[in-house]
């Protein structure tokens, strides 16, 4: 697959369902990507079986806080300069860049690095949707190293980050951001393409662009039952939506009125950025890791954000990577993870019990 | 030579009316007029004062203040007419460049604004640190490379919401280099978000000559009225803007018309907090009154395909109005969205016409008394009460989307073709249709208040949350005062904080809003 500016809507609406209502809006992640196209053509889409054993493969993302990448928007050039630092440290090229979060804007900013870069992009990512640190990723679970993780700005200040493990390199990368100004760029788990076959979500893009085209077309709730086996947990109103801050995540809670066959229904909605926890009439009906999705009558996703009373929306919910289901994948974002007292049971198993 | 507060008038140019009042002191209203819109829009606003003062009880000389609400800004935009070419300058390198100035704007508008573009080193971190020094003379070279004649520069820095100290010092730069150009800054347009802000501002300065050459226009039509007043023009929020403002923030008086419509609601019925529907021939515009000013959108809007991030009404509008089409499709029952619009007099059934629609339905099942009752002609096949039941679901889940809460609230009923609506509505608590409804927008721009908003981004480990809450709010309440409001009676009407995600130490975006009784002189 060649990712160019026609396949870029596609992809945006793929990761905005993926990111489970995190990543932000993609709006800015889009914009980049067609501007990085446009000076310098198409980004090649490569499954990992087709790169090299050995060849380098670097996962790229922002981090900060979203309102300040609105304003302070990146240099384009951030790309490159990671790469080079990681061409110098490993003695041999990078060959392509990966995508390290599929959602919002961090789904859309590596195919505008690889784009300015000229190589392509992996077909892979490291969670298979979103999530708030960059240590709940996969190759995590596998015990391959974050690091050494690069972080650079857009004056091309540069830090590189060797830590004892994933959750160290998070606490090291926050304050260096801060200073840089609340938003950086980073790589981390930077692999060859062997150690990642096994190791990553794989796939991704070329889902993420397929479920993309099929939602603009198509039924939203029936293209993800076929598409990624959603399960269509209320169709309603937003009725009521809280919000609050702690330790820097924004946080929240929505209450969806059911109407038609869903009348009579309330559901909760918890997020961390990301939803979190859905209870349909005060009973778990899905809850992370799998992906709970939000989506508007134009059959879009709404990041947690922007969700606001009124709005007619119908939440679904469809099973997470494998890999998040074993037993050290929900020690690491697991209900638990995220402070609440419940087993998780796939989405999949409650929605059969149900039915 | 300003005068003492006597009568005012006000007048709203919509796309199909041009609305006109006079009001006294007291608020009544002593005269009121609707002509059609001109396309040359200043004809029609001469002919729809002609007809207000013309009422007998109006003499001219006694109009002291005239609120003019237009869209000659956004129609200018559209048809892309008396535009300026504008030098687009950023301040923000080495940040940025990843996304150009004008990237999202249509080709065809580009071409026709863009005099050149930029993006110079400088701009600040959002706690206001420097993200890189300003290079005056990376800017000159710019200036002084482009073709003249230049008429305006646009000028947006990183985080100008935080401090506009790199925005002023360019703005001396453009001075020295170009002399006397219209100089708009992103500080003064928008709030946070870099390229909403820079597209809100690049329109501002592109609308500069409009801006002039209509308050030009407008004064001879008054002087040619006989009237001496002071000119106001309504902004998108509802609220007032002398016309020296005007001439350098023009780009704010788009979207004004319904902001006066929902001002005009809340003072014909004393009503705070309420929703509002402005129901004309072609399509409904439903917003939320809170504290009796426009509930802001809180999502960029777009200006004729420009993304921006200026203050606006939060508008929900639907194609339903007095002559919106009913269908007779083969699969049952179509409103629209198609609608007779302006020809509604023509060519409904109850005017004589052959097409049915909504405000026909009205007619027929008894909700509204006007031209002709069916006597046994009108088509058979049409399904009248269902037409009207749809309609009716159409309006109540509109008017649902725009409410805040569950609570009921009471909906506002203005404009001319309020008359399709129901008396009753479910999760609103009364339906209220006040006095000269049809004219509420000219009511809203006679009686608008004078504002000034403010929106800056602290952290908070140098600021107490208080200490800011108070410089915002004194800015704003400065603002207000500035832009001709009675110091006097200037209040802060609205603060709304928002705590920025995933920064360690807490940081807060605070924007205020005052607004004040207009100054006397």
């Amino acid at each position: 697959m060649t990712l160019g500016e026609p396949d870029l809507e596609a992809l945006a609406r793929g990761c905005a369902v993926f990111g489970g209502g995190g990543g932000g809006d993609p709006t800015l992640g889009y914009v980049m990507a067609r501007e990085a196209i446009r000076r310098n053509g198409p980004v090649p889409v490569v499954d990992l079986d087709e790169l090299p054993d050995d060849g380098l493969i670097l996962p790229v993302a922002m981090v900060g806080a979203p309102t300040v990448i609105e304003e302070k928007i990146p240099n384009g050039s951030e790309g490159e300069r990671i790469q080079a630092v990681y061409e110098r440290h490993f003695g041999r090229p990078v060959v392509a860049f990966a995508v390290a979060e599929l959602g919002g804007v961090e789904g859309m900013l590596p195919v505008a690095w690889a784009a300015h870069a000229r190589l392509p992009l992996a077909d892979c990512d490291l969670m298979g949707r979103a999530f708030p640190e960059i240590h709940m990723c996969t190759p995590n679970l596998h015990g391959l190293p974050i690091g050494p993780v690069v972080v650079t700005d857009e004056r091309g200040n540069i830090a590189t980050f060797t830590s004892i493990d994933a959750a160290w390199a998070e606490r090291l990368v926050r304050p260096t951001c801060t200073a840089m100004g609340s938003c950086a760029s980073l790589a981390i788990y930077p692999m060859t393409a062997a150690r990642a076959r096994g190791a990553v979500v794989r796939g991704s893009l070329t889902r993420a662009v397929q479920v993309g085209r099929l939602l603009e077309a198509g039924d939203p709730v029936a293209v993800l039952e076929a598409e990624v086996g959603a399960v269509r947990l209320i169709e309603g109103k937003v009725a009521d939506v809280e919000r609050w801050t702690t330790q820097g995540f924004a946080r929240g809670s929505a209450v969806i009125e059911g109407f038609g066959d869903d009348a009579g229904r309330l559901l909760r909605l918890e997020f961390q950025n990301e939803n979190l926890v859905a209870l349909l009439d005060g009973e778990v009906v899905a809850s992370v890791p799998d992906v709970i999705t939000v989506l508007d009558h134009g059959g879009g996703a709404v990041v947690s954000e922007r969700l606001r009373y009124g709005q007619r929306v119908t939440v679904i919910s469809f099973p997470c990577h494998p890999a998040w289901r074993t037993a050290t994948g929900l020690g690491l974002v697991g209900p638990r993870a995220w402070g609440y007292d419940l087993d998780y049971v796939p989405v999949e198993r409650i929605h059969a019990a149900r039915a | 030579m300003p005068r003492a507060l006597d009568l005012r008038l006000g007048i709203d140019v919509g796309g199909t009316n041009t609305d006109a009042v006079v009001l006294d002191r007291q608020d009544r209203v002593l005269a009121a007029s609707k002509v059609s819109t001109t396309p040359d829009v200043t004809s029609g606003i001469a002919s729809a004062i002609a007809q207000a003062v013309g009422q007998g009880s109006v003499p001219a000389h006694r109009i002291t203040h005239v609120m003019l609400g237009t869209t000659h800004a956004t129609n200018a935009i559209l048809e892309q007419r008396d535009l300026q070419r504008v030098a687009v300058v950023r301040i923000g390198g080495p940040a940025t460049h990843a996304i150009p100035p004008l990237a999202t704007w249509p080709d065809h508008l580009r071409r026709t604004v863009s005099a050149g573009e930029v993006i110079v080193p400088g701009g600040l971190e959002f706690d206001g640190r420097e993200l890189a020094p300003f290079d005056p003379d990376e800017l000159a070279r710019f200036l002084e490379a482009l073709e003249p004649p230049i008429d305006a520069v646009a000028v947006t820095g990183v985080f100008a919401p935080v401090s506009d100290r790199h925005e002023r010092q360019a703005e001396e730069v453009v001075r020295r280099v170009l002399g006397e150009v219209a100089v708009s800054l992103s500080a003064e347009i928008g709030s946070v978000g870099l390229l909403e802000r820079e597209n809100a501002t690049v329109l501002n300065a592109a609308l500069t000559r409009v801006a002039r050459r209509f308050a030009e226009a407008l004064e001879r039509s008054l002087a040619a009225s006989g009237i001496d007043a002071v000119t106001y023009f309504t902004q998108n929020d509802g609220t007032l803007m002398a016309l020296d403002y005007v001439l350098s923030h023009p780009v704010l008086t788009i979207g004004s018309g319904p902001a006066n419509s929902m001002r005009g609601a809340a003072h014909l019925t004393g009503l705070d907090d309420a929703v509002v529907a402005d129901i004309g021939g072609t399509s409904t515009d439903v917003g939320a009154l809170s504290h009796g000013f426009p509930r802001q959108s809180a999502i960029p809007v777009e200006v004729c395909g420009v993304r921006t991030n200026f203050r606006m009404p939060d508008i929900l509008s639907i194609p339903l109005g007095g002559g919106t089409r009913i269908h007779l499709a083969p699969d049952g029952l179509r409103l629209g969205p198609d609608s007779v619009g302006y020809r509604l007099p023509r060519e409904a059934l109850t005017f004589g016409g052959n097409t049915p629609t909504l405000t026909d339905a009205a007619v027929f099942t008894g909700r509204a008394d006007l031209g002709v009752h069916p006597n046994g002609t009108w088509p058979r096949e049409v399904p009248w009460e269902r037409a009207l039941t749809r309609a009716d679901e159409m309006l109540a889940e509109a008017v649902d989307r725009v409410k805040v809460s569950r609570r009921p609230v009471p909906l506002v009923m203005v404009g001319g073709g309020s008359i399709i609506a129901p008396n009753r509505i479910p999760g609103v608590s009364e339906i209220v249709r006040p006095p000269h409804f049809e004219v509420a927008n000219a009511i809203g721009a006679a009686i608008a208040h004078v504002s000034g908003q403010v929106e800056r981004v602290y952290h908070l480990g140098s600021w107490s949350r208080e200490v800011a809450l108070a410089e915002v709010c004194q800015m704003a309440a400065d603002e207000a005062v500035r832009a001709g409001a009675d110091p006097e009676s200037v209040q802060v009407v609205d603060v709304e904080e928002l705590t920025i995600a995933y920064l360690t130490g807490p940081a807060l975006r605070i924007r205020a809003r005052a607004a004040g009784a207009l100054g006397s002189l």
